[in-house]
């Protein structure tokens, strides 16, 4: 089963690659108010339920694909995103 | 099986060469064997066009333990240490991809390096650009000049990115602009490292039975065709050809290092080459090539990345960091053991045989079955017709007003190609080994040898200009000050590598002035016993048929020996150290008349940035007293009597001196500069001394600037004068505290008289001011070609 | 005085590292990072480099190893552990030192020569300096921007846990110092019990006048010195 990671700095913390996004999108007269840059992770994980996939995922986004000092992540399933 | 027109261009063949492999091969070639042909017979895998000409340089001398033929070359840089080194052009890929190109032709010279046995212990980058700012006099448009500074931004961070991963210390080069670079960017990559001098190895496939070993990373389809687009010009189409650039991975290649170099301290390695352009088929024909063995190869042991890979595909991938190594029969499980400690692939792919051929078996056929030979020795190689182009030299302008010698001297110090580069060689780790004397911001690198007592100086150079007004020339003036640059730290040069970039050697005129780059760099490398053990020829460097000036780039490579405290020797520096020094010029330039010195300025960055003409000629070279001055150099800081020595090179002596002053050192940037107050003196060359222009701007390379303690003056102008060499005093450095320092330089009838301050603020931003920077804000350019 | 230096597939400055020891007069053990044996060391180098390729976050995949495990161990039982650039990232992702390091401000690699002021000579690897004392060593990082939220910056400065500063050459935190945002200036901390120090910059490049600097043997030459309680 496919799940989907999304990590991105948190809110809190300072994204100079999002800030400088932002101004180049301005200066092309896209009023963008903000722009945050993350990473995307596609993990197949061999699971039985949906549940079941989220909670592993979770694990791993939380103790490997994000530093919960800096970062907060999203765990998404594929039906959940098409909806 | 006969192929069509069409087929054949595919693979960058023409009708008569594919009629010289029917006949080598005394039958019809088929595909796999075409397209194995098309790409060992490009212009950069075959050096077609080049190779005849290439015959007439010195490649051999008291030090050289390897000259051109194998990986890289190698001296003997004494206490049993050899110093291998080369370089090598990613152009074509650098404007495709720059971020991509520019790290993987680190990548490739670095493998180049230790596929010798050596570990690489330095690297230096010759870069060129388009215009950075827009400039609808030159006809660059804003969209051009944006590209610019996005390939200049991919490029950096490409080879920072490699680079500091891999963990090797930069120690800097040339980054240069100019509008016949936009749309043809140059990557030249140099590396350096080091091998104790009976260890080293070589690309030689030995032993009939021996087992043929790939290591590394998987082959994909990467770059299929790199080689032969290297071998075209580019068409609006070559954005499409992004597939074709190859993604590198220095981590892995940082694996790759140890386990090779681990490997081979086994004994259990018999030969090695990397697999660079052309990838499989190159190295495994090369190799057996050499030893006059041939290779039989089974593509189905071949480690993929990709499924369904056709037999042509993994002949011509590129893929990045592999190798293919053969080992003694046997000792197998050795080799492997030790890629496997460093979680690399490694898989036997084929035997040595003898015969020398290469044998391609795929899917239990043999696909492919060619002499070695046709593919490297008979390889074609042509005497394309040259032809001097028939327009004259420019005229010099019939008059023009010259801007005061202040403002003059600050705008050059804030031209891209005279501001400092600190911005570009702040990102590259230069201080890792924990050798490094002299770091990026002079003119050449120095770093120290094991053991302390021994050093490397390093320099690249090369100006196109120079070689636009008379190829010939300008590359003697570009061995000259590449040597130059290497005697300035007190090294005396040795042996040098060089990278020839030109447009497309079908057109007469390129071939032209291939032939007179070529004759001129011999004649320089002969007279200052620099002899060449390697390099690259770039051709076809052409966007919609406007080709880049010739631009041969030398790297010179010198020895010193360290005198007095090893712990605390360093060598004489670029700049100007404390007050209260004497200030001098030495000199192995002939005397300058007026006519001449009008003539040459033309070739100036004076001329191209204050006055934007170019004409006339290059400045003059006297090879013979050139050699002196690097004599005298190498003995003055031998007896450590000089703090500093700096060429008068681009930009002329306002420029140089202004340089000798801001040029503080990068490991005390704290430290107050000093200011200088000077006088020209008249007997350099007195119909020129009563122009201030002509005086402050003109570019002689045989002027070194030497600056000492006052009481070494006396023994310093005996040791000048003894090799024929002219000995002028300047002046004095001096500090005036409270950030009041002056430039000051008096002349007959004129003075500069300038604001120490107010330069520095011109040359320290001259670069981020063109990139649009204010300081410290990244632009979105620089995030875009990060990404 | 044994001391081994870590080596991680990508670790790139354990050669210097173990050059450095040897300058300070020590004995200099490699370990592996696929080995959970310490051989007996007395003191531990986590030095610079890009582990596993830096892929994923710096030092992030570096934490995992079976060294790390038994570094864990070594520290909780009082070791020293100095962690050095990519060393001190996965100190910080292993949890052994808090907050994170995060892309320079400017968005480039930075590699120049920094002054740090001294800001604790109470660690085993700064007890040969006085407070105060300001010393010259290269940075060379893409990802220096010291983090931490408010409070733990706030828990780092009463408990005087902040070990390095940049400064300018007279020892003045000022902002043109500071090469890469670091929150308050910060090169370097140490922990609780003040036996793991992390610092950006490289105190093993810089140990010799010939390579500009020798004020980096401080941090090697502390180690030797008696060492006083740890946590005093």
């Amino acid at each position: 089963m496919q799940v989907r990671v999304y990590v991105a700095l948190k809110k809190t913390v300072l994204d100079p690659q999002g800030q400088a996004i932002q101004a180049a999108l301005a200066r092309q007269g896209h009023a963008v108010e903000a722009v945050r840059q993350g990473k995307f992770f596609e993990l197949e994980l061999a699971a039985d339920t949906a549940e079941a996939a989220r909670q592993e995922a979770e694990t791993i986004a939380r103790d490997v694909l994000s530093n919960p000092v800096i970062e907060e992540f999203r765990v998404v399933l594929p039906e959940a995103e098409s909806q | 099986m006969s192929f069509t027109a069409e087929q054949l261009q595919r693979q960058g063949l023409t009708p008569e060469e594919y009629a010289r492999i029917r006949a080598l091969l005394g039958r019809e070639p088929n595909g796999v064997e075409l397209a194995i042909f098309g790409v060992m017979w490009s212009e950069h895998c075959s050096y077609k066009s080049s190779r005849l000409l290439l015959k007439q340089l010195p490649t051999e001398g008291a030090v050289v333990l390897q000259g051109p033929g194998e990986n890289a070359g190698a001296i003997d840089a004494g206490d049993g240490w050899a110093c291998v080194f080369k370089i090598e052009s990613h152009n074509h890929p650098s404007y495709v991809e720059p971020f991509q190109g520019a790290a993987t032709g680190v990548g490739g010279i670095l493998r180049d390096i230790f596929t010798m046995g050596a570990r690489p212990v330095a690297i230096m980058d010759s870069l060129r650009f388009g215009p950075l700012e827009a400039d609808a006099a030159a006809g660059v448009a804003p969209p051009a000049a944006a590209r610019n500074r996005t390939i200049l931004h991919g490029v950096v961070a490409g080879i920072s990115h490699y680079g500091n991963c891999f963990g090797v210390a930069n120690l800097g080069g040339e980054t240069m602009f100019d509008s016949g670079y936009s749309g043809n960017p140059l990557v030249n990559a140099f590396a350096l490292g080091l091998a104790r001098r009976d260890q080293i190895f070589y690309g030689r496939a030995t032993g009939e039975g021996n087992p043929v070993i790939y290591v590394g990373a998987k082959t994909g389809r990467d770059g299929i065709h790199g080689a032969t687009m290297a071998s075209e010009e580019f068409s609006a189409a070559s954005e499409a050809k992004r597939p074709n650039v190859q993604v590198g991975d220095p981590f892995l290649e940082k694996l790759l290092l140890e386990a090779c170099l681990e490997a081979m301290a086994s004994g259990a390695v018999v030969g090695i080459q990397d697999m660079g352009a052309a990838g499989l088929t190159s190295s495994s024909c090369e190799m057996g090539g050499r030893s006059g063995m041939g290779i039989d190869l089974d593509l189905d042991r071949v480690p993929q990345r990709e499924a369904a890979m056709t037999a042509e595909e993994m002949m011509l991938s590129e893929s990045q960091e592999r190798m293919l190594l053969v080992a003694a029969a046997g000792r197998e499980e050795e080799v492997f053991a030790i890629f496997r400690k460093w979680g690399l692939d490694a898989a036997v792919v084929g035997r040595v045989r003898a015969g020398g051929r290469l044998r391609v078996h795929h899917q239990g056929r043999l696909v492919a079955d060619i002499p070695n030979a046709a593919l490297t020795d008979e390889a074609p190689r042509y005497r394309r017709p040259a032809q001097a182009p028939a327009q004259a030299a420019a005229p010099p302008p019939a008059g023009w007003t010259a801007p005061a010698s202040e403002e003059a001297l600050l705008r050059l110090l804030a031209s891209p190609n005279l501001a400092s580069t600190a911005l570009v060689y702040e990102q590259y780790d230069t201080t890792i080994g924990a050798n490094t004397l002299t770091a990026p911001g002079s003119g050449a690198g120095v770093l120290r040898l094991p053991g302390g007592r021994r050093a490397l100086a390093m320099a690249l150079d090369g100006v196109g200009r120079y070689c636009r007004l008379d190829p010939r020339q300008g590359a003697r003036l570009a061995v000259a000050e590449a040597a130059r640059n290497v005697a300035c730290t007190g090294a005396r040069p040795v042996a040098a590598t060089n990278c020839l970039n030109l447009g497309n050697p079908e057109k007469p005129a390129v071939m032209w002035q291939l032939q007179e780059v070529v004759a001129g760099m011999g004649e320089a490398c002969r007279a200052l016993d620099t002899p060449i053990t390697g390099g690259n020829v770039s051709l076809y460097n052409e966007t919609l048929g406007q080709g880049i000036d010739p631009t041969p780039v030398l790297g010179v490579v010198g020895l010193l020996e360290l005198s007095g405290h090893p712990a605390s020797w360093r060598p004489p520096a670029a700049y100007l150290p404390a007050p209260g020094r004497a200030v001098c010029l030495v000199s192995a330039a002939a005397g300058l008349d007026a006519g001449q010195a009008r003539r040459r300025l033309g070739s100036s960055e004076y001329a191209a940035t204050i006055l934007r003409r170019v004409w006339g000629e290059p400045p003059a070279l006297d090879l013979a007293r050139e050699k002196a001055l690097h004599d005298f150099l190498a003995t003055a800081a031998g007896a450590e009597l000089v703090d500093s020595a700096s060429d008068v090179s681009r930009g002329g002596l306002a420029v140089c001196l202004a340089k000798c002053i801001l040029s503080r050192p990068v490991t005390a940037p704290e430290i107050a500069p000093v200011g200088a107050r000077l006088a020209w003196p008249e007997a350099l060359a007195p119909e020129i001394a009563g122009d201030a222009e002509l005086a402050l701007f003109s570019e002689v390379p045989g002027w070194v600037v030497v600056s000492c303690e006052p009481a070494a003056v006396g023994e310093l102008r005996g040791l000048a004068q003894h090799r024929g060499l002219d000995w002028y005093e300047l002046g004095r450095t001096e500090r005036e505290g409270s950030g009041g320092e002056r430039l000051r330089i008096a002349g007959r009838g004129w003075k500069l008289d300038a604001a120490v301050p107010e330069l520095a603020a011109a040359w320290r931003g001259g670069l981020a001011g063109a990139l649009g920077e204010t300081a410290g804000t990244p632009t979105a350019e620089l995030v875009e070609a990060q990404a | 005085m044994k001391i081994g230096v870590v080596v991680f597939p990508g670790s790139n400055c354990d050669r210097d590292a173990h050059g450095a020891v040897v300058r300070a007069g020590q004995q200099a053990v490699w370990l592996w990072h696929g080995s959970a044996e310490l051989e007996g060391v007395e003191a531990i180098i986590l030095p610079g480099g890009f582990s596993y390729g830096d892929y994923l976050r710096t030092g992030a995949i570096a934490r995992f190893s079976p060294i790390m495990e038994a570094v864990r161990r070594f520290a909780a039982q009082g070791g020293p552990v100095l962690g050095i650039c990519n060393g001190f990232q996965i100190l910080c992702e292993a949890g052994l030192l808090p907050g994170a390091l995060l892309r320079n401000a400017g968005l480039r690699f930075v590699s120049r020569p920094v002054y740090l002021r001294v800001e604790t000579a109470d660690t085993p690897f700064t007890r040969a300096c006085a407070r105060g004392q300001v010393l010259r060593m290269p940075v060379a990082h893409g990802e220096g921007n010291y983090f931490a939220d408010v409070a733990t910056l706030a828990a780092l400065e009463r408990e005087h846990r902040v070990v390095f500063r940049y400064t300018d050459a007279a020892g003045n935190v000022t902002a043109g110092a500071n090469p890469n945002g670091s929150r308050a200036n910060i090169a370097g901390i140490c922990n609780r019990e003040r036996n793991v120090v992390g610092l950006m910059p490289h105190p093993e490049r810089a140990i010799e006048p010939a390579l500009g600097s020798e004020d980096g043997l401080a941090l090697f030459h502390s180690l030797t010195l008696a060492s006083a309680a740890i946590g005093a």
